[in-house]
């Protein structure tokens, strides 16, 4: 059950080598400090599970983003209802998710293509405003879903457990720890390890086999004796639960849960990482998600200032001109050069970043066979 | 050696029509076992529609179509395939974006694991038994050397070669296959047909469509004549040759 062929297993190895040394590499790029490269680490789970579907099957859900949520409020509601502890948390999500997966799953998958993609943006729409407004008493609607002093916390209350922090709010802990700053961080990184170890277990069996079958030819799965229904429901029901892992890490960092978490936009966003980086390759959503918080948290706090210090050393009016230039790219229009990057990936790299490494290392290869 | 042959298909009153138009008026048509079973006839006869109707894709307007004692009509494609029907289709049906190695292994798992299993945990490359069948397959085939290429970039030929692969590893009951030589050069369609051949001595049924005079003449035992949506003959091919009505609606000077 945990056989890994043996590039496998050099692979996570690999990456998780470069998961928990992100705060020494991240640290020349300005971004090493726990509340970024946890949602680094966050998001890539959002991305694993994401192209277990689409990157398999080839179904593109628009609306993932409503178990992102669905993890989310389960997970505050977990540390309000009964412990601050995250295990608990963490199992609800997954549950809960899984189980809003399978509802619209079930539904959306009756259809494929376009239609597919509408009726799982059109329940995201739904778990929406569900939670932003018809269903306030459970989401607390625009507000988000806070953490209360006067929680019940029921096992925590049974077990009278001091909560970390007893003064102000109580914060998230796992087995007593604090699950703030870099304690944060490595559950996450771990939980990552753990996604990306289970993605490769599913890309390596006859499921996966199978999935696969399904987006490149669905006439020949159904005549060659496989029912895609379920094969279909399986992958929408595993994507839809790493997402609510996600949510629910998202919650356990920050224990608030708001419905901006389900908007459209957030379900684009898991889109757009998943393409940049590589459809259907193990790695490349998560540097698609890597690439696009970067931009999201790096490049958006870039202001004029930090441009003039950075082109200090050309003359005035040059200077002048190139941070004005410059500056319609970062801070604010930080989503034009995301823009930009996508469309030069899409048109000239359909295989994402992943794909533009391979083609960069075949012609070093090639360049090296010449010289010999 | 008067034993009554084993009836594996019966299509038992088979009638389709499409709005106003019949294509299958009262078919009755009986596959034996072990045999090579051609359906033949002009464009637009329903030969096409027939088979269909075997494989699930379209429901008939009355009749039944029961295979080993099981009636087909209202199952779904993927039942009938996992009874022990496949089939090889006009325009080779295959996983474009796979390699060729798991084109053959998938059908393999659907027929082990049944229409559907989670198996998640298992690692492909690992199923050594499948995987021996396969390459034993693509062996047979000539096709050992592709099996890391994609099927996607294989001729015309060995895609269909491949497709026979895909079906032959299910051990399928009855294998059904729709104009395996059609828009083929005169030396693919040899090649097919000693292929076809070489498979006869599987000893597996085959109902075979087939626009080819030459094609039939040299695969089939038996062979029914289709025209406008009605069995006009049924017999052994040099009876077929000689028949008149057969002459007359469909062979023309051909047979020469």
């Amino acid at each position: 059950m945990l056989y890994l062929s043996k590039t496998d297993r050099l692979k996570l190895l690999a990456f998780a080598a470069v998961v928990l040394l992100m705060p020494i590499w991240l640290t020349p790029l300005g971004a090493a400090y726990p509340g970024l490269m946890q949602k680094f680490a966050i998001y890539a789970i959002f991305a694993i599970g994401f192209n277990i579907l689409f990157g398999l099957t080839g179904y593109l859900s628009f609306g993932h983003a409503a178990f992102l949520g669905v993890g989310s409020y389960t997970a505050v509601w977990s540390f309000k209802l009964l412990t601050m502890d995250i295990l608990p948390a963490m199992i609800f999500a997954v549950i809960v998710s899984g189980i809003f997966a399978l509802v619209i799953g079930f539904f959306s998958l009756r259809r494929t293509g376009i239609y597919f993609s509408i009726l799982t943006l059109a329940f995201a729409q739904m778990c929406y405003s569900l939670a932003y407004s018809v269903l306030t008493p459970i989401t607390n609607g625009e507000t988000g879903l806070l953490l209360t002093r006067n929680d019940p916390r029921i096992i925590d209350t049974a077990l009278g457990a001091a909560h970390v922090g007893a003064e102000g709010l109580p914060s998230p802990t796992f087995l007593g720890i604090a699950m703030s700053g870099y304690s944060g961080f490595y559950l996450c990184a771990v939980l990552l390890i753990l996604a990306f170890f289970i993605a490769q277990k599913i890309f390596a069996s006859p499921f996966g086999l199978a999935l696969r079958g399904i987006k490149s030819n669905q006439t020949r799965m159904i005549y060659t004796g496989f029912n895609t229904k379920p094969y279909t429901l399986a992958a929408f029901v595993i994507s839809g639960m790493f997402a609510g892992l996600a949510g629910g890490l998202l919650a356990v960092t920050d224990p608030i849960a708001g419905a901006e978490r389900m908007r459209w936009t957030e379900s684009g966003n898991i889109v757009l990482m998943t393409i940049l980086g590589g459809v259907g390759t193990l790695i490349g959503p998560v540097i698609g998600a890597w690439v696009i918080e970067y931009f999201e948290n790096i490049f958006s706090a870039i202001n004029k200032n930090i441009l003039n210090q950075t082109f200090d050393f050309l003359p005035d009016g040059l200077q002048n001109v190139i941070v004005t230039v410059a500056s319609k790219f970062v801070g604010e229009g930080w989503h034009l050069t995301l823009g930009l990057l996508f469309v030069f990936i899409v048109v000239f790299l359909p295989g994402g970043l992943v794909e533009g490494w391979q083609k960069l290392m075949a012609r070093f290869r090639g360049k090296g066979r010449e010289k010999k | 050696m008067s034993t009554t042959p084993n009836i594996v298909l019966h299509a038992a009153d088979v009638f389709k029509n499409f709005g106003g138009l019949r294509a299958l008026s009262d078919i009755d048509l009986q596959i034996e076992e072990g045999k090579t079973h051609a359906i033949i006839g002009p464009n637009g006869a329903g030969k096409s529609t027939l088979l269909n109707v075997i494989i699930g894709r379209i429901p008939p307007t009355s009749g039944a179509v029961i295979f080993d004692g099981t009636v087909l009509t209202g199952k779904a494609p993927h039942e009938i395939n996992q009874l022990g029907i496949s089939r090889v289709f006009q325009t080779p049906e295959i996983f474009a974006d796979l390699s060729v190695l798991h084109n053959v292994m998938a059908p393999a798992f659907a027929r082990r694991d049944g229409a559907f299993r989670l198996s998640m945990f298992r690692t492909t490359a690992r199923e050594d038994e499948i995987r021996a069948e396969a390459e034993h397959l693509l062996q047979d085939f000539g096709m050992w050397e592709r099996r890391n290429d994609h099927a996607g970039a294989l001729s015309r030929g060995d895609k269909r070669r491949l497709e026979l692969c895909m079906c032959l590893i299910q051990h399928p009951r009855l294998l059904l296959l729709d104009e395996p030589t059609a828009g083929m050069s005169r030396h693919d369609t040899n090649t097919t047909i000693d292929l076809l051949k070489k498979i006869k001595s599987r000893g597996m049924t085959k109902v075979i469509i087939e626009h080819d005079m030459h094609v039939v003449f040299s695969l089939a035992d038996k062979i029914s004549v289709l025209a406008q949506g009605r069995i006009i003959a049924q017999g052994l091919p040099e009876d077929i040759r000689v028949n008149p009505d057969v002459k007359k609606a469909y062979l023309g000077g051909h047979t020469e």
